[in-house]
């Protein structure tokens, strides 16, 4: 080590960090791109199912999402460990389903209101009984456009 | 090294270098794990809402392939029990019937799918059946359009071609009323 020091003698090599900041940015561009906001926070355990069939949901701003799944850990004691809806941040029921939608619908033009995809993020544990009821209400509240949320699969069926 | 005095050492700047290089090995690092998160699924069409059941009895046996899973992840296919690995074929053979069977479907404009589960089916089950049947159509519709047009059905063909193919071959899946036989969790 003192012999390398030695022969470079004082004659500093300066490197440029000009560019630091422009890496730091473009890390930044990066996530900001990336990463998903997710404005409520989920309280169910929400794994969708994996499918082939997939079509990719344009436009985030027409899409509501409703999830259903069992409560996490920290919110079975609240809410059970039966399966529950989740609208936004809160754990509702099937009856707030037309309010919910309503009032997503509201805040969107009126040419677009036509668009608006219902997202329905279902753990594949789930039984079809709660499934059926949200489907029921979406049906009565005539928004027809929905997405069953799933994965992509890879391997094949047996 | 050691004959270094402390005020040398002292004015000694951290060589800020190769901080780019640990930046860069973190956004590879990053890069590569991310995945990033895509809203996709299976994109579905409900009907409207009507108080009364509609009456399929009025059409064709023939040309209703009916589907039912029952509380244990079953499947009955047209009253024999099928494997889900087995759907997606049979099904294209019942819609478009190259042997001209006469209980398989008349015509593809024809073919109806009904598609029938308990309150107690599994929803993954639900939605890998589901996924079978629009697969199914999905295959018919890349036959045809690569036949007709030479390319594979995509959301990106033109809206004309893409609306005669779904004319040929309509994706009509009428799901009843689910039975409630097994457990609800």
């Amino acid at each position: 080590m003192a012999k390398f020091t030695k022969k470079r003698g004082k004659s500093k090599p300066a490197i440029s960090t000009a560019s630091l900041p422009d890496i730091i940015f473009m890390l930044l561009f990066f996530f900001m791109m990336v990463t998903v906001l997710r404005d409520s926070d989920l309280k169910l355990q929400v794994n969708t199912p994996e499918a082939t069939e997939l079509t990719k949901l344009e436009e985030k701003s027409l899409v509501n999402y409703i999830y259903v799944g069992k409560p996490t850990k920290q919110y079975q004691q609240v809410y059970g460990t039966s399966p529950r809806i989740q609208l936004g941040d809160k754990i509702s029921t099937v009856e707030d389903i037309p309010l919910f939608l309503e009032q997503h619908k509201v805040k969107l033009p009126e040419a677009k209101r036509s668009r608006i995809t219902s997202s329905l993020r279902v753990d594949g544990e789930v039984t079809m009984g709660i499934v059926q009821d949200v489907k029921t209400k979406l049906r009565k509240s005539n928004q027809l456009k929905v997405n069953y949320s799933a994965g992509k699969r890879s391997e094949e069926l047996n | 090294m050691a004959k270094t005095s402390t005020r040398d050492r002292m004015s000694n700047e951290i060589n800020a270098g190769s901080m780019a290089d640990i930046a860069f090995l973190l956004l590879i690092f990053f890069l590569v794990t991310t995945t990033i998160a895509e809203d996709k699924g299976i994109l579905v069409k409900l009907p409207p809402w009507s108080d009364e059941e509609p009456d399929i009895t009025k059409l064709k046996e023939r040309n209703v392939y009916s589907v039912l899973v029952n509380a244990q992840n079953q499947l009955l296919v047209r009253e024999e029990p099928m494997r889900l690995a087995n759907l997606r074929e049979s099904t294209k053979e019942f819609i478009m019937n190259p042997n001209n069977m006469p209980n398989m479907a008349e015509s593809p404009q024809n073919a109806i799918i009904s598609l029938k589960n308990d309150r107690g089916t599994n929803y993954q089950t639900y939605l890998a059946v589901y996924n079978e049947l629009k697969g199914a159509y999905q295959e018919l519709w890349d036959d045809l359009a690569n036949k007709r047009y030479g390319e594979p059905y995509t959301d990106d063909m033109e809206f004309a071609k893409r609306k005669s193919i779904r004319e040929e071959i309509p994706f009509v899946i009428s799901e009843a009323e689910p039975t409630s036989f097994g457990d609800e969790q």
